[in-house]
């Protein structure tokens, strides 16, 4: 295995690890909002850090155009969905912000 | 194991689960359900099949592979048919259930 | 395609029965036709395995995408009250224990017949080869749609006409009124329409090479125009375009049928030099028309906003 393909691994090991935890995020926190915020945001770095991964083992610049393309069009359908969601939970209940001692 | 037999015992287990659920289950929906992943199942065990049909180059056999596109839009175009029979059955009785499933 | 099983096939397969048998015995049933949605789009992983793109992108774009949406659409239709069931739905009680028996007893049969076949059968894929070049497109799954068996594509695009009738039969009562569209679904749309129209072209044109083909490139169209209803809801109506459009794939499809037939060759036999160029043709015909058609399927004959 080359430096190359151990790079590819880190990066995509790490993006898996990234989902992991928005994973957890979704399972764990207590509402809607703080889930979307978690699972976006993770789930967006690690997709690019598995699209970085799988653009050093492309074989041309249009492969490595094309997972580009993916990753940008994921992040921004991701990120509009989030706020869809987002909007359609706030529209019906307003939000009270949480603070630990409960002033 | 092979890619073939793997992947058919995953379709004959979709099988069962469909069936079961499109024979058994109350809830027009659930039953709907049940009749699309009885499909995928039975789509599986012909792709899973078309790969023991390789041709010199190792490429599976087409004709399964077009028989299973027609397939799934066949099997939208029902399940939209029937989603429209269920909105009418929930519409007049309010239950989207048929009428011998719904005991008391 | 993948020769041998590896890790990842044994987590796939585990994870599609798990999948599947949730997404029939969830009580909550908004849970369970998300958990359907989810299957689909891994069974377009297993396709993928199991060297069928071709039957990936369809399954992704119309078993995933488009009969998700359907089933959503549903529910939000029939409100809260037909969305929740009992706790156990599938639950073995004495009534469908006749039911269970008969699908164990299918199941056994089945396995048995799998582990008895041979690794290695004859199929047609020889003959599919064999034919390719006089066939007019060089992707297999292709020729055989649109070449070998393009009668059974025909009676195919017929049955989605049916259901549409069906469907504009049915769906008599107005719709749900929905509230304004926040911003960002306009901005959606106004990227991502574009681009589902320029890449539904594309596999249009590539499927006559490579994975792809009129099914594929017409549900990615029709993905488009139901973003757009969903931004700003139209009517489609029943007007006579909309019926020619409709009709439009299936007709073009017989007429270049019927015109094969009278010159003497035979219902759909395609003289083999041209039969690359009849081939384009009925297919652009028909992505239109199953676009439209899988677009009235989810829209129904809604009277739009305002």
């Amino acid at each position: 295995m080359n430096a190359l393909d151990a790079l590819s691994l880190l990066l995509v090991g790490a993006g898996a690890g990234f989902f992991l935890v928005g994973s957890i995020g979704l399972l764990r926190l207590p509402d809607l909002l703080s889930r979307l915020h978690a699972l976006t945001k993770a789930d967006n770095l690690g997709l690019g850090l598995v699209v970085a991964g799988l653009a050093l083992q492309a074989e041309s610049l249009r492969q490595v155009l094309q997972l580009g393309l993916v990753w940008a069009l994921v992040l921004f359908s991701g990120s509009i969905a989030c706020y869809l969601l987002a909007h359609a939970e706030t529209a019906s209940t307003p939000v009270e912000p949480e603070t630990r001692d409960g002033e | 194991m092979s890619l073939a037999l793997l992947y058919g015992l995953v379709g004959v287990g979709l099988v069962a689960m469909g069936l079961y659920a499109a024979l058994a289950a109350r809830h027009l929906l659930r039953r709907l359900l049940g009749f699309n992943v009885l499909g995928a199942g039975v789509f599986m065990l012909f792709i899973a099949h078309a790969t023991r049909a390789v041709d010199a180059a190792g490429r599976p056999d087409p004709v399964p592979h077009a028989l299973v596109i027609t397939g799934i839009v066949v099997a939208v175009s029902a399940t939209a048919l029937a989603l429209a029979l269920l909105r009418r059955l929930h519409a007049r009785h309010g239950r989207p259930t048929l009428p011998e499933d719904r005991e008391g | 395609m993948a020769s041998e099983v590896q890790a990842f096939d044994l987590l796939l397969a585990v994870l599609l029965l798990w999948l599947a048998w949730r997404a029939l015995a969830s009580a909550d049933l908004f849970k369970a036709v998300v958990q359907y949605i989810v299957f689909g789009l891994l069974l377009a992983l297993a396709w993928i395995r199991l060297g069928a793109p071709d039957v990936a992108l369809a399954e992704a774009a119309i078993g995933a995408g488009l009969a998700g949406a359907l089933l959503l659409d549903t529910l939000a239709r029939i409100g809260r009250a037909g969305v929740r069931d009992e706790a156990r739905p599938l639950r073995l009680t004495r009534r469908r224990a006749g039911v269970a028996l008969a699908v164990v007893g299918l199941a056994a049969a089945l396995v048995a017949v799998l582990l008895a076949l041979p690794p290695a059968m004859p199929g047609l894929s020889a003959e599919a080869m064999a034919q390719l070049e006089r066939s007019g497109v060089s992707n297999p799954v292709t020729a055989t749609l649109l070449n070998y068996r393009a009668h059974d594509t025909l009676l195919e695009i017929g049955v989605l006409l049916l259901a549409v009738l069906g469907v504009w039969v049915l769906d008599a009562e107005p719709r749900l009124d929905q509230a304004e569209a926040p911003a960002p679904l306009h901005w959606l749309v106004r990227v991502l329409l574009p681009l589902a129209v320029v890449v539904g072209g594309y596999l249009l044109w590539v499927g006559a090479h490579a994975p792809g083909g009129a099914f594929q490139g017409g549900a990615l169209l029709a993905a488009g125009g139901v973003l757009l209803h969903l931004a700003r809801p139209f009517a489609l109506g029943s007007g006579w375009l909309v019926r020619l459009a409709a009709v439009g794939g299936f007709a073009v499809f017989l007429l270049v049928g019927l015109a094969m037939l009278l010159l003497g060759g035979g219902f759909l036999h395609f003289p083999p030099g041209q039969a690359g160029t009849w081939i384009l043709l009925i297919e652009t015909a028909a992505m239109l028309s199953i676009a439209l058609m899988l677009v009235v399927l989810f829209v129904g004959r809604s009277r739009g906003a305002g």
